[in-house]
């Protein structure tokens, strides 16, 4: 696909839908409208030619930082779930998963 | 009587040297301070209560995980998280004996340029509390400059503690990528975050980088500086080769009493003894913006997958299934810069998009790198303005989101290449502070601070904002 084409109402909900974001009926075309001014503005980027440019993906050139596979103290169960807003029987309590 | 408005940190910490003051009466000068100007000022989210240690107190952006202490990235969406472990920054500084003040406001998820995007409300400069501090680590820069911390700790990604201390008259440091621990730091976009000091004088931030730099076995990215941080004394530029990228120098939308202050600052480095010439930079600052807004939401969008109401945070109330206590919970939890970044970056990571943006950001990313190198083939350090701007009213780029990042233009492009930057205060605009950015290869920070220091001396700026006099 072409870089910088304006986003279409299906394509937002498809997006909230990828980033798990229930939008509200009433607020998809702001959104639309405010991701299309974006993406034009950030498509800039097609403009240049980069077939025989690499890529990066990171700042430093370091590779492979191989750490030694040792057991370390971990947090406990209780404070691994000191945080949870619906703990229960020593797990995270969730709704049914799919209805 | 402690002027926290005036007292620097490296002040400080020798008058507990010289044991005319104790830990505990600095503390609580802040404090007062801190309840005579922040109902004014709004610099922090939490201030604590007691907090151990010896030596200077500080205060801490709240991405920064403090066990204990609520952190919150300033997002609804982590109202009430209270951590159970420290990140290795906040343990370094307990390690140094610095007292926790409190954690400082920010925008959301450290996403913006004003600290407007808090969920928690705004910060206001203490230059003039009708403008903006800058952001995103506004609460941290507002924090020093209205005396209300010694020091604090920001966290950088596109410009956001470089950005602040310009119009907050501070000198903010960016360290090279990797050489300060993100273990801990609530990840906005892993490949460009890094924390860095927010000080009155370039000698506090070398000697906060002191206390927080080094590898941490914890965050596999990090790396040991080649040297150690080293106190700057040198007062003249003898010997220094100063490159002026010309399009960051000119660049658009610029107010010309920025231009006008960062000119007079270079002609001083002349006079301090440094070559100055120019050099370009052409597709970085042309293109560095639209790299930076695609591959940083979309690291986002994978980082900020986490908040699912699940394990910590806010939690929606649904009667339906696991998906919809996932959507209610993020849709109500996360303010609208947040969900806008995240669905940008969920759409140019998408299927069939992939390419065309993220993709081509990444080389965009490669072409950015290869032109500092470039320059820095001629130059030992380059310089610009920080900001084009000075603080501006709040209000006045929250509706527009592509306004408001324009306000990173000149701070982006070395950051995208992994870059160091200082941001020291170079004079006034219609009275309010301008900050020169000094940009060095991976690693420089020794040269930053030696640079920095000497025309920090020159300028004679005087960091206590004016009203406050």
């Amino acid at each position: 696909m072409e870089a910088g084409v304006a986003i279409t109402r299906e394509d937002v909900l498809h997006v909230a839908r990828l980033a798990r974001l229930e939008i509200p009926a009433d607020q998809v075309e702001e959104v639309q409208g405010q991701l299309s001014a974006i993406l034009e503005a950030v498509g800039k980027v097609s403009e240049l030619d980069l077939s025989d440019v690499e890529p990066t993906s990171h700042p430093l050139d370091v590779v492979n930082a191989w750490a030694e596979d040792e057991p370390r103290p971990s947090l406990s169960r209780e404070e691994a779930l000191a945080n949870a807003p619906d703990p229960s029987e020593g797990a995270f309590r969730v709704p049914a998963v799919g209805s | 009587m402690i002027d926290t408005l005036r007292l620097t940190a490296e002040d400080a910490a020798g008058l507990l040297k010289r044991k005319e003051v104790s830990s505990e009466e600095l503390t609580r000068a802040y404090r007062a301070s801190i309840a005579e100007r922040d109902p004014e000022l709004h610099a922090y989210l939490h201030v604590t209560e007691s907090a151990d240690g010896d030596g200077v107190p500080i205060a801490l952006k709240d991405v920064i995980t403090t066990k204990g202490v609520p952190t919150t990235a300033a997002s609804r969406i982590l109202e009430g998280y209270v951590p159970v472990f420290d990140s290795t920054v906040a343990a370094c500084c307990k390690d140094a004996g610095l007292p926790l003040l409190g954690k400082t406001n920010l925008d959301e998820f450290a996403m913006g340029s004003s600290t407007e995007n808090s969920g928690f409300g705004p910060t206001r400069n203490p230059w003039d509390p009708e403008r903006v501090p800058g952001g995103s680590s506004g609460g941290s820069a507002a924090a020093v400059a209205g005396g209300l911390a010694p020091w604090a700790l920001g966290s950088d990604t596109g410009g956001s503690i470089k950005q602040p201390a310009s119009l907050c008259g501070l000198v903010g440091l960016r360290p090279t990528y990797g050489t300060v621990s993100r273990y801990g730091i609530v990840a906005f976009a892993s490949s460009l975050d890094q924390v860095g000091p927010l000080t009155k004088t370039v000698r506090d931030s070398a000697l906060l980088m002191q206390v927080i730099s080094g590898a941490d076995p914890r965050d596999s990215t990090t790396v040991e500086l080649p040297q150690p941080i080293e106190l700057p004394e040198a007062e003249d530029l003898r010997g220094l080769r100063i490159g002026i990228p010309r399009e960051l120098n000119e660049a658009e939308g610029m107010e010309p009493g920025v231009k006008q202050s960062v000119d007079a600052a270079i002609r001083l480095a002349e006079e301090l003894g440094a070559e100055v010439g120019e050099t370009r930079l052409p597709r970085s600052v042309e293109f560095g913006l639209a790299c930076y807004y695609l591959i940083a939401p979309a690291e986002a969008s994978a980082n900020l997958a986490r908040y699912d109401g699940v394990r910590f945070g806010h939690r929606a109330q649904v009667d339906g299934d696991l998906t919809e206590l996932y959507e209610r919970t993020r849709w109500e939890g996360f303010g609208d810069e947040p969900k806008r970044r995240i669905m940008l970056g969920t759409y140019a990571l998408s299927a069939g998009y992939y390419e065309a943006y993220y993709g081509q950001a990444q080389k965009v990313r490669t072409v950015i790198k290869d032109e500092f190198a470039a320059a820095f083939r001629d130059f030992d350090l380059l310089v610009s303005p920080t900001s084009p701007t000075v603080a501006f009213r709040l209000g006045e780029k929250a509706e527009n989101p592509l306004a408001m990042y324009l306000s990173d233009v000149l701070t982006i492009p070395p950051n995208m290449a992994g870059l160091p930057g200082l941001s020291i205060p170079c004079g006034l605009s219609e009275g309010l502070p301008v900050g020169l950015q000094l940009i060095g290869p991976q690693f420089s920070e020794n040269a930053l601070f030696r640079a920095g220091h000497a025309l920090e001396r020159a300028f004679a700026f005087d960091y206590v904002p004016e009203r406050l006099r």
